[in-house]
C-alpha cells in the first residue's frame, strides 16, 4: 500500500489570533505552528495501515521551508519520507493543483488529508484534488479500513453517518475516530532526523481567489448573573430579553 | 445567467439550510441579477419541490432517477456542474452541510470556478466579489475577493435567515450527459438521531466535564427535550467517549452558531470557544464563578449543576405551561 498524506501547517490551538495593524496579515511571531490536528489523525491511520499490511506513507506538503520542522515530526510519528512543494500557497486551487502534480502517475493507492485546516478552514483540498484526479472522494471521514484494493469507510451525514465501499485508488479527509494521533517517541524522533525530504518546485497555476483582510468577532458585553436559585428570571430574559425563546 | 441552488433532502423533505440557501440566493440575485434555480438531484416528491417555490426558486431543475438515490462523490458534483453549465449560473450556491462540503469543491472544479466555504454574509459587489467567511475556526473572519467568473459559495447553515417569497417554481427535467469515472457504493445509511442535526440547530444544550460521567446525561437531554435543542459537549467529554464525536464541538470539532448555546459544567477554553462564540446568545452554567467562559457569556448562573439543571427544567416546562 502506498499513501499519501497531505499536511498542513497551522497555528497551535491555543494561539490568540491577532493580525497586523491594517488587518491584512496574520502575526505570526511568538506563534508555535504543529501540524493541523486533522492530518495527525489521517498521518496516524496512514501509519497504522502500513504496519500492518506493508507499504510507504509519504507526507507532502505546500508551503515554505519554515514548515520543514512541522514536516519532521510528521516523519518522527512515523511517515517513511516526505515532499514539500516549495511555494507560498495563494489559494485552495494552488495547493490542489500542486498536490495532484506530484500525485498523479506516482501510483498512490490511498490519499489521506484532513477534513479542514484550523486556520483557513477551506474544507476543501480533499473533493478539490479527488477531482483533479478524477478518483472518489470520501470526506470527513470517520472510520477506513482496508481489505486488499477495498476500503470500508464511514462519512459523517447530518444526525449519523453513511457506510460506503471504494476501490483504491481513492482520497479521504480525516475527521475524528478515524485514529487517535500518536505522539513521536524518542526514537522516532532521531531518525526523523535523516529520513528524505525532498523539495520540488511549484508549477504555475492560475489564482482564483485572495483573502484581502482579516477581522475578529466582536466582544460580548458584561455577562448577566442570576441567582442560582432563580432559573424562572433566566428563561424570562431569554424569552424578553435575548428573545431566543 | 442565472443563479444556481444545490437542494438538498430525505425522506422527502428538504434541509432548512436548503432554504436559507435560497434565501441567500434570492438577496444575491437582487444585487447581481439573475434568475434563482433549484437543483433537486433524486426524488423528494412533487409537493417537497413546490416548497422551494415559497424560498424564491423561480425554475427547479430535476435530475431523476436512481443515479441518485444515494450521494456519490463522482456524480453529483458532475451533474451539478452541468445544471449549472446549462443554466449559464454565475454562482452556485451549496449548503455547507456535511455532505455539501463533501462535494461543493468537486463542482468549483469543473467549472474552474472558486469555492468559498463557511460563508456569513451576503456578498459585497461594489468592487468585486467579496464575502466573508470563518477562518482559524471561529477565532476570525476573512474577506475574500472571488476572482473566478463562476463562483461556488457553501454559506453556514443559521447564519442566514428564511425569507418567504412564494414564487411558482417551475419543474424542469433535467438529464445528465457527463459520463463519470468510479465511484464509492453507499452500503447503509445509518442514523444516531432524529433531532435536528447540530450545525443547524436554534437552540443546543451542551455540557462538559462538569457532569461528571455519562450517566449523569439525562438531565442535559432532558433539558434539550423541554427546549426542542440539539445536544453538544466538549472534546475530553467525546475523547472518553461519553457522548459521541459528531456531539463535539469546538476548534477541532463542529463549528456553531445557533442563537442560543446554554454550556453546562464546561470551563471555556479557547479551543472550545472558537467553535461556539458566534452563537447569537451564550448562557453559562458552572459552579466555578472564575471560568473563563462567563467572560464569552451573555447570561450565567454560579452555581452547581446538579441542582441548577433540574430547576432550571422545572422553570423551562412552567414557562413552556404558560406560553403554550
Ligand atoms: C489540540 C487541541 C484541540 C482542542 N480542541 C477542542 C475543541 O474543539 N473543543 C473543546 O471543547 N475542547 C478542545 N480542546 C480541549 C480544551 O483545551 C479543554 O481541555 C476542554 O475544552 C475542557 O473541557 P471541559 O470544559 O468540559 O472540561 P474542564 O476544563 O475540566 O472544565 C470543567 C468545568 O466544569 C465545572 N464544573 C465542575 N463540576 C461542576 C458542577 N457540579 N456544576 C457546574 N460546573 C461544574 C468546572 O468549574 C470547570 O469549569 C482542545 C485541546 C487541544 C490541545
Ligand atoms: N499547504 C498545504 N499543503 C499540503 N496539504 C494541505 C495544505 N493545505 C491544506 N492541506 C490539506 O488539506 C486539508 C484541508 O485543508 P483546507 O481545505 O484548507 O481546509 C488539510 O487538512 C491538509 O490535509
Amino acid at each position: 500500500m502506498k499513501i499519501l498524506v497531505c499536511i498542513s501547517n497551522v497555528p497551535d490551538t491555543t494561539t490568540k489570533i491577532t493580525f497586523n495593524s491594517e488587518q491584512t496579515e496574520f502575526n505570526t511571531s511568538g506563534v508555535q505552528f504543529v501540524i493541523n490536528p486533522y492530518d495527525e489523525i489521517a498521518l496516524t491511520r496512514a501509519i497504522e495501515i502500513t504496519e500492518k499490511d506493508g507499504g510507504t506513507v509519504t507526507v507532502l506538503h505546500v508551503g515554505e521551508a519554515s514548515a520543514d520542522p512541522t514536516i519532521r515530526k510528521a516523519l518522527a510519528m512515523g511517515a517513511h519520507d516526505a515532499i514539500r512543494v516549495n511555494a507560498a500557497p495563494r489559494d485552495a486551487w494552488f495547493v490542489a493543483n500542486q498536490i495532484s502534480n506530484v500525485a498523479n502517475g506516482a501510483g498512490y493507492d490511498l490519499i489521506l488529508m484532513g477534513r479542514e485546516s484550523i486556520d483557513h478552514n477551506g474544507s476543501q483540498m480533499a473533493a478539490l484534488v479527488g477531482e483533479l484526479m478524477n478518483i472518489p472522494s470520501i470526506s470527513i471521514c470517520k472510520s477506513l479500513t482496508l481489505e486488499g484494493n477495498k476500503a470500508t469507510v464511514d462519512r459523517e451525514i447530518e444526525g449519523g453517518k453513511e457506510v460506503a465501499i471504494v476501490e483504491t485508488p481513492f482520497i479521504a479527509s480525516a475527521s475524528e475516530g478515524m485514529a487517535e494521533p500518536r505522539i513521536p517517541n524518542m526514537r522516532g524522533i532521531m531518525s526523523a532526523r535523516t529520513k528524505p525530504l525532498n523539495v520540488v518546485e511549484a508549477v504555475a497555476v492560475d489564482t482564483l481567489s485572495e483573502i484581502i483582510s482579516y477581522d475578529t468577532p466582536k466582544g460580548r458585553g458584561q455577562v448577566t448573573l442570576v441567582e442560582a436559585d432563580n432559573t424562572d428570571k433566566l428563561v424570562e430574559l431569554l424569552h424578553t430579553e435575548a428573545k431566543v425563546i | 445567467m442565472s443563479i444556481l441552488v444545490y437542494t438538498e433532502h430525505s425522506s422527502g423533505v428538504f434541509r432548512k439550510s436548503t432554504f436559507e440557501a435560497l434565501s441567500y440566493a434570492c438577496a444575491v440575485s437582487s444585487l447581481t441579477g439573475g434568475k434563482v434555480v433549484a437543483a433537486v438531484l433524486g426524488d423528494p416528491g412533487a409537493e417537497a419541490m413546490n416548497m422551494l417555490g415559497k424560498y424564491g426558486a423561480e425554475k427547479v431543475l430535476h435530475a431523476s432517477g436512481d443515479s441518485y438515490k444515494n450521494f456519490s462523490s463522482t456524480v453529483y458534483p458532475a451533474t451539478v456542474a452541468d445544471m449549472a453549465k446549462a443554466e449559464s449560473a454565475k454562482v452556485v450556491i451549496i449548503p455547507a452541510t456535511f455532505t455539501g462540503k463533501g462535494f461543493a469543491p468537486r463542482v468549483a472544479a469543473r467549472l474552474k470556478a472558486a469555492y468559498v466555504d463557511g460563508i456569513v454574509s451576503l456578498p459585497d459587489t461594489a468592487n468585486g466579489f467579496k464575502v466573508r467567511k470563518n477562518a482559524f475556526s471561529g477565532k476570525a473572519f476573512a474577506d475574500v475577493n472571488v476572482l473566478s467568473d463562476v463562483k461556488v459559495l457553501g454559506v453556514v447553515p443559521n447564519s442566514y435567515k428564511l425569507e418567504e417569497k412564494s414564487v411558482a417554481a417551475e419543474v424542469v427535467t433535467f438529464s445528465q450527459s457527463s459520463s463519470e469515472g468510479k465511484s464509492e457504493t453507499v452500503t447503509e445509511t445509518v442514523k444516531s438521531t432524529d433531532k435536528v442535526s447540530l450545525p443547524e440547530a436554534e437552540l443546543v444544550v451542551s455540557a462538559g466535564r462538569g457532569m461528571k460521567g455519562p450517566e449523569n446525561w439525562g438531565m442535559i437531554e432532558e433539558l434539550a427535550e423541554q427546549l426542542g435543542a440539539a445536544t453538544a459537549c466538549s472534546k475530553p467529554v467525546s475523547d472518553a467517549h461519553w457522548r459521541p464525536h459528531s456531539e463535539h464541538v469546538g476548534q477541532t470539532g463542529i463549528s456553531i452558531s445557533p442563537n442560543l448555546y446554554i454550556a453546562i459544567g464546561i470551563s471555556g477554553a479557547i479551543q472550545h470557544l472558537a467553535g461556539v462564540s458566534s452563537s447569537k446568545t451564550i448562557v453559562v452554567i458552572n459552579k466555578d464563578a472564575e471560568a473563563p467562559f462567563f467572560k464569552a457569556a451573555d447570561y450565567g448562573i454560579v452555581g452547581d449543576a446538579f441542582e441548577v439543571v433540574p430547576r432550571l427544567l422545572e422553570s423551562v416546562k412552567k414557562y413552556k405551561a404558560a406560553n403554550g
